[in-house]
């Protein structure tokens, strides 16, 4: 009986000091969720909600062409961003960890922060002024007569997103990796070297295993919110460019189809988080894999 | 076995490895002690492949490590952290550097198998590195490193991490392991038990340099300088003058004890510089009408710490600056001495080791 007692103190003290960021993610996050949720099962009538429970946003969202085609397109924009971010990432961070001088490391690390110094929406105007019709790579190639005309695949469309995205996604995907990377220690890569690997057979064997924690952080974090963006493919998309979120935005504002929106947005959860879980338990068996091997 | 002539290593400008030569001989404990910073793990590492010489030569089994990477000599390390890498069972973890020999899974898990049974661990192969011990990480990396049987193992301090029942465990362990398989050990120590009690031959370093190489027994009675006396147990360090000097023999006076004839260490030169070490337990307290030793000088107790099976007496000499410290066993007929008593010190020559002064 005291025993239980105790517990529940425990447990008393426990809640009250999760409490204010417990009601603060309820408040923010799942409360949001859940009218997402609701909504995504209702329909519009012009000014008003019917309330009555329906499928029919979620058979829409699933059917549709357009639909589809915004969110395959979507996730094959977050997907090359996710593989070029971190594929670029990776070198860059184990360069910063296994090659740099250790005096040089907290330099690098700053340098890898510049881009922040400046707001999204600057660096993605500077893209445009860089990939535009008259802009810096066009005007520089007309100039050294290497091309006659502007370049056209160069702007407004998916390639000027995926290379804007990317930019921008560099730095956080950098950061992860290069902490899990800082953790290995060093007497591994010895003696692994030791027992016979050359430097290439070891980095297979036990820098790039024990780096993937900081590799899936990466992926996780440049593909989940690349996915929604919708800045991004406004402002440098052009008409093929543009990404499910935008079109959740319209639905939301200008065609005033808030469930229909909501079904979509909710699709797009669904699918993220699909993606994201494949990807992780694919990195699981990797890893049992590579200790059997 | 391995050869190491004329070594020179610099990091910047701090010169790391001076002059180092030395001959380490097959199927021998060879054990590196000094203290920290003395370069004995720089020698080692230096063995191993991971450190690079600015000058000299390292040969191992007859043939020149010169450009020759640590992945493809004939050694192998247990490091002092062990590194057994962390994403792996213990059986992979053993197995690990197998796998350039191509073998079938049966025959690979039997090798294993009875590398951990050599080290005391049979039957552990399935478990996950993070679940073991500090001990048994140590066997692991032993089994690790034996299954490719190298010529020569080396050792990087792998007892420091150990408690000290464990590690005397692991001391006999290791040398009966060493023992069995014959092969050449190199350890790295900062522990004078350790080295005296596991090695075939200790080279005792300082500032990277080897300062003498010898067995235990001869480091321990006769050291050649100051610093290798100190390091090995107590050592009364006592002023001395050189008299007379008879090839390899010197009359030495001694601070406070008197006249002794005293080998010339080794390595000594015109200008050396000179003292003279005496153990304590080589000196005695003589009971009244005692007449066992050859020389006499008389003292007054100054303080006694009684320890179990020895007492420690710290006796006043007339003529030496410091306290002596006498050891008595404690045997069951010996009344302890109290501080203020008169006694006699009973030594002889043999007692007294002359030592270069450095």
């Amino acid at each position: 009986m005291m025993k239980r007692l105790q517990l529940d103190s425990d447990a008393r003290r426990g809640l009250s000091q999760i409490s204010l960021p417990l009601a603060f993610s309820v408040l923010l996050l799942a409360a949001p969720l859940a009218i997402l949720l609701a909504m995504s099962f209702w329909t519009q009538d012009f000014l008003t909600l019917d309330r009555t429970f329906t499928l029919a946003n979620f058979k829409e969202a699933w059917t549709s062409p357009v639909y589809r085609t915004l969110m395959l397109r979507s996730l094959k924009i977050s997907i090359i961003v996710t593989v070029l971010t971190v594929g670029l990432a990776y070198p860059a961070a184990y360069y910063m960890s296994f090659v740099a001088p250790n005096n040089r490391k907290a330099l690098l690390v700053f340098l890898i922060t510049i881009p922040f110094w400046t707001s999204y929406l600057m660096r993605i105007f500077l893209w445009k002024v860089i990939l535009g019709f008259n802009g810096v790579v066009n005007g520089s190639l007309m100039g050294l007569g290497i091309i006659d005309a502007p370049l056209d695949w160069i702007s407004y469309n998916q390639f000027a997103v995926v290379i804007t995205l990317s930019h921008a996604w560099l730095p956080f995907a950098v950061l992860p990796i290069f902490v899990v990377m800082e953790k290995v220690n060093r007497s591994y890569l010895e003696a692994a070297q030791d027992l016979g690997d050359t430097p290439f057979q070891r980095f297979l064997r036990i820098t790039l295993p024990l780096s993937m924690p900081g590799v899936v952080a990466a992926t996780l974090i440049v593909f989940i919110p690349t996915i929604g963006d919708y800045v991004t493919p406004r402002l440098v998309g052009g008409p093929d460019g543009l990404m499910i979120a935008n079109m959740i935005e319209i639905q939301f504002k200008n065609a005033n189809n808030a469930p229909l929106g909501a079904a979509l947005a909710l699709s797009a959860l669904v699918l993220v988080s699909s993606v994201a879980g494949i990807y992780v338990w694919l990195n699981r068996r990797y890893l049992q894999s590579e200790g059997a091997a | 076995m391995i050869k190491l002539s004329k070594i020179e290593k610099y990091y910047g400008t701090y010169h790391a490895l001076r002059d180092v030569n030395c001959h380490i001989k097959e199927g021998e404990f060879f054990s590196l002690l000094g203290p920290s910073g003395s370069g004995k793990t720089t020698l080692l590492r230096t063995i191993a492949g991971f450190e690079g010489i600015d000058s000299g030569t390292v040969m191992i089994g007859g043939q020149s490590m010169d450009g020759v990477p640590a992945n493809k000599r004939p050694t192998n390390m247990v490091f002092q952290s062990y590194a057994i890498f962390p994403h792996m069972s213990v059986a992979q973890n053993v197995a690990y550097g197998l796998r350039s020999q191509r073998l079938d899974k049966a025959k690979t898990a039997e090798m294993v198998e009875e590398s951990l049974g050599k080290v005391g661990l049979a039957g552990y192969g399935e478990r996950a590195a993070h679940a073991l011990s500090g001990g048994q990480r140590q066997r692991v990396a032993l089994a690790r490193a034996l299954i490719l049987k190298p010529k020569v193992l080396l050792l990087d301090e792998p007892l420091s991490a150990l408690d000290r029942q464990l590690r005397e465990e692991m001391q006999s362990e290791l040398r009966r392991l060493q023992r069995s398989l014959g092969i050449t050990f190199v350890l790295v120590t900062h522990d004078q038990e350790e080295a005296l009690t596991m090695s075939d031959r200790v080279a005792v370093m300082f500032e990277g340099q080897i300062g003498q190489l010898d067995t235990p027994q001869a480091l321990y009675k006769h050291p050649a300088s100051k610093r290798v006396a100190e390091f090995f147990g107590a050592m009364n360090i006592l002023k001395a003058e050189i008299i007379e000097v008879d090839r390899d023999i010197a009359t030495t006076q001694i601070e406070g004890l008197g006249v002794a004839e005293l080998a010339i260490p080794t390595g000594a030169s015109a200008e050396s510089a000179f003292c003279v070490g005496v153990r304590p337990e080589s000196m005695t307290i003589l009971d009244d009408g005692e007449q066992a030793y050859a020389k006499e000088t008389p003292a007054i107790v100054t303080d006694v710490e009684y320890r179990g099976e020895m007492t420690y007496y710290d006796v006043a000499i007339e003529g030496s600056g410091k306290p002596v410290v006498v050891s008595m066993r404690n045997t069951s007929n010996r009344e302890l001495r109290e501080v203020g008593q008169q006694v006699r010190i009973g030594w002889e020559s043999a007692s007294a080791v002359l030592l270069l002064d450095q």
